[in-house]
């Protein structure tokens, strides 16, 4: 479908006009076959051997998150602690993906992490509203690069999205993803570039569906849906409708995406929805934490207890997981 | 491409149900053996196993089936109708107490998966209850004049697609309306007809007002021409159905009749196509296509076509084929042996006369009758297999450049049962459905059913409506 309305990726963002006629011309969401499809996927059933390898793979998936105005460099070292140690009664027990914390406290992150291999995520760009001059959004994406920021989860500016000013959106996406360029000095490269879509405020699935289009014509890495900050987080249709985004652009461009719902999913029971419908929608190119993240902050500890059920046949309770 | 996690098997549990050795027929408010001691086995689908053995009644049995409906006619019908709701609603009730003994026990009988007779056939039962519940006191105020009278003893024969929601469809009205009935469940999937009659007992319904006798087409036969029913209701082939008519032409019996189907999918260019290559799936998928209100003609625009198959087959490809008892299964098994040989022989046909066909690759189950997935593209409207119903999960591809042209095709059938229409567009969807020739079209969704919205078909599907206000007015003498 895409490889026919998609024919030169330059050219439908040339202009503002360019880029309105394709985000529209993309194929509608219909939204009840779009919830129906997604709640009919929440009725798969996972059991035993299917379930342990999902709830690893879900623990590796987590960008164990901590974005509260509250939050100290201690908090963070702990959290760190619990990403390197997740059950320390259970040393086969798999990592996180990621730290996910604003950009102040990645140095205490990334001193606390070393080499482990636990990337560090930060949210920059004003995050959650993404109500600011371009300079201090991109000032921010700097400091958190330079502070050695793994991952960068940027803000879209929904204020110019809603109000149609697409090329706008673009050219922050743009920029903010030549911030995210590490200097020499810092071993080169580039942070990831996770874009936030806020899609409990895009309202309606066709603007999520033109808002991924956008984010990934504009160069990001990953999609994601939420900031955790707003009413609507991530849901299953949602995701959905961003998981069939990146498998079209994917068919258009070659380029594949990745894809990132986060706030609200605490249970192991939702992140086993999020697997299925990654599974049967995009397929296993997807299921790997390189390509399909869960941001959360409890979701690990249920996880955890649902392992050491599984291992040991009993539940035994929230006291047998640390609480940060 | 390794998947991390495959699912596991997730069967639903068969303990809950209890399937008798041997069941006799459902008369007067108790069981009794056939007449003549006829029998005959019923199957598992998937497995081949014989799950029991049922009654076949002669015409001495359906006679006295008749008469007990009769006699019970008497009574029933002058009951109030708040009363005879009463005996609706906890007979409604009752179906969602035994929800998932009844689900697992269609999935058993008629090889559907579980997860269609756990969320779409019994939920759909107890609606269709509930719903003519609530008619049964208000039918003066129906619109159908100020006193509407019960036509008498109902003669009804239902198909094994949907086993107990064709029952449901056909007793739930009659009983409201002040009707008596005699059912006639198919011959390969009477098992919850039986258990419906058990809940009818339960229920304390009046002995006589529901009878069941099991058998195949001659029972039937002999119940359509029984000269003391009123009200012939059939659900099944259109063959059977013009047998139906020519039987009872000249008398004064009245008939609805539900019967095949060849319903076009028409899918625009602007339609949103994730949905709509679902709804083709639902479509003709569901029940493993043996369904006669299947979207079996997919009708796609030529502009679109190439990148829609893409999707179905992509989409086909995740579909899990096997265990109906699996609750992650989506195709189950076809009904019957007989059924099997008919799909295959139209696939072969399809073959012989140069469609292409593309089928779900993989391994289906040693026993049991199964049929894989199965889209046919290149179909003109000259092949049979665009003609005649198949009846199973067969998909056939033709495509169309002018939406008047999609209608044309579209209503090139002899069937006219339903009729499916993907466009974002509220003014094409609205001028496509108002030139389909189908008793139900479905915009931007397929295979939704209500009990509230009437079904029924245009053509050789039949005629007289089912469901809602209309689906009264068959059992109403107006």
């Amino acid at each position: 479908m895409p490889s026919a309305i998609l024919a030169d990726p330059a050219e439908v963002t040339s202009s503002e006009a360019a880029l309105r006629r394709f985000l529209h011309g993309l194929p509608g969401v219909d939204r009840v076959g779009t919830e129906a499809r997604a709640a009919m996927l929440a009725t798969r059933s996972i059991k035993t051997d299917a379930k342990v390898a999902a709830i690893d793979l879900a623990i590796r998936m987590i960008d164990l998150t901590t974005l509260e105005g509250a939050d100290t460099p201690g908090k963070v070292r702990s959290l760190c602690a619990k990403a390197l140690h997740p059950d320390p009664g259970a040393p086969d027990t798999p990592r996180p993906a990621a730290i996910c914390v604003y950009g102040d406290l990645v140095a205490e992150a990334k001193a606390a992490l070393g080499d482990s291999g636990v990337h560090v995520a930060a949210v920059a760009t004003a995050f959650p509203s993404g109500r600011a001059s371009l300079d201090v959004k991109l000032a921010d994406v700097a400091y958190a690069v330079a502070a050695g920021a793994d991952e960068i989860d940027m803000v879209i500016d929904r204020g110019a999205f809603l109000a149609g000013r697409y090329r706008d959106v673009f050219d922050e996406i743009v920029a903010v993803k030549a911030a995210c360029a590490r200097d020499e000095a810092a071993g080169g490269g580039s942070a990831h570039l996770k874009v936030i879509l806020e899609t409990g405020e895009l309202s309606t699935y066709d603007n999520v569906r033109r808002a991924s289009w956008l984010a990934m014509l504009a160069g990001a890495d990953f999609i994601k849906t939420s900031t955790g900050k707003v009413a609507v987080n991530a849901t299953l249709p949602v995701t959905l409708v961003m998981l069939q985004a990146v498998r079209d652009f994917r068919e258009a461009t070659g380029r594949q995406v990745g894809v990132k719902p986060a706030g609200g999913i605490r249970t192991t029971k939702d992140a086993m929805k999020y697997l299925v419908l990654v599974n049967e929608t995009v397929g296993s190119d997807w299921l790997d934490p390189d390509w399909f993240r869960l941001g959360a902050s409890s979701l690990l500890n249920d996880l955890l207890m649902q392992r050491q059920k599984l291992a040991t046949g009993r539940y035994s309770g929230p006291d047998y997981v640390t609480v940060d | 491409m390794g998947n991390p996690f495959e699912y596991a098997p997730a069967p639903e549990s068969r303990a809950i149900v209890d399937i008798a050795p041997a069941y006799g027929l459902f008369i007067d408010g108790a069981f009794a053996e056939a007449t003549d001691g006829g029998r005959l086995k019923t199957v598992n689908p998937a497995t081949e196993e014989v799950l029991a053995e049922i009654a076949v009644g002669g015409e001495a049995d359906v006679d006295r089936a008749v008469k007990a409906a009769r006699k019970a006619f008497k009574s029933w019908s002058a009951l109030p109708g708040a009363q005879r709701a009463k005996y609706l609603f906890r007979i409604a009730r009752l179906i969602q107490e035994h929800a998932r003994e009844l689900a697992v026990l269609e999935s058993i009988d008629n090889g559907k998966p579980i997860r269609e007779s756990r969320d779409v056939d019994i939920p759909l039962v107890a609606a269709h209850f509930f719903h003519y519940a609530g008619w049964a006191d208000k039918l003066a105020h129906a619109g159908f004049g100020p006193d509407p009278r019960p036509i008498g003893v109902a003669g009804q024969v239902i198909p094994w697609n949907f086993p107990l929601l064709m029952l449901a469809w056909k007793v739930a009205p009659a009983l409201a309306g002040g009707n008596t009935v005699v059912l006639k469940p198919a011959e390969t999937t009477p098992l919850t007809a039986l258990r419906f009659a058990e809940i009818c007992v339960e229920a304390g319904l009046p002995n006589g007002v529901v009878n069941i006798v099991t058998g195949a087409g001659e029972t039937g036969r002999a119940l359509i021409a029984h000269p003391d029913v009123d009200k012939v209701a059939f659900t099944g082939s259109t063959a059977v159905g013009k047998e139906i008519a020519r039987t009872i032409a000249g008398t004064r019996k009245r008939v609805t009749l539900e019967l095949g189907g060849k319903a076009a999918n028409i899918v625009y260019d602007d339609a949103a196509i994730d949905s709509a290559v679902d709804g083709i799936v639902e479509g003709i998928f569901f029940n493993g296509g043996q369904v006669c209100c299947a979207g079996s003609r997919l009708l796609v625009q030529e502009s679109v076509a190439d990148e829609l198959l893409a999707s179905l087959t992509r989409r086909i490809k995740t579909l899990r084929v096997g265990d109906p008892l699996d609750k992650n299964t989506d195709v189950g098994a076809i009904n019957s042996a007989a059924q099997l040989s008919r799909i295959q022989e139209l696939v072969a046909a399809g073959e012989a006369e140069g469609a292409e066909r593309w089928s779900l690759a993989g391994e289906l189950p040693g026993k049991g009758f199964w049929f894989p997935p199965t889209v046919f593209t290149g179909v003109t409207q000259a092949h049979r297999i665009a003609r005649d119903e198949i009846f199973g999960p067969v998909l056939t591809v033709q495509t169309f450049r002018t939406p008047a042209e999609a209608v044309e095709k579209a209503n090139n059938t002899a069937y006219g049962l339903s009729a499916g229409v993907w466009t974002e567009k509220g003014a094409k969807a609205l001028w496509t459905a108002q030139r389909l020739r189908a008793g139900v079209v479905w915009t931007n969704t397929f295979n939704k059913f209500d009990p509230a919205s009437p079904f029924g078909g245009y053509k050789e599907s039949g005629f007289g409506r089912e469901g809602g206000r209309h689906g009264l007015e068959a059992y109403l003498d107006v």
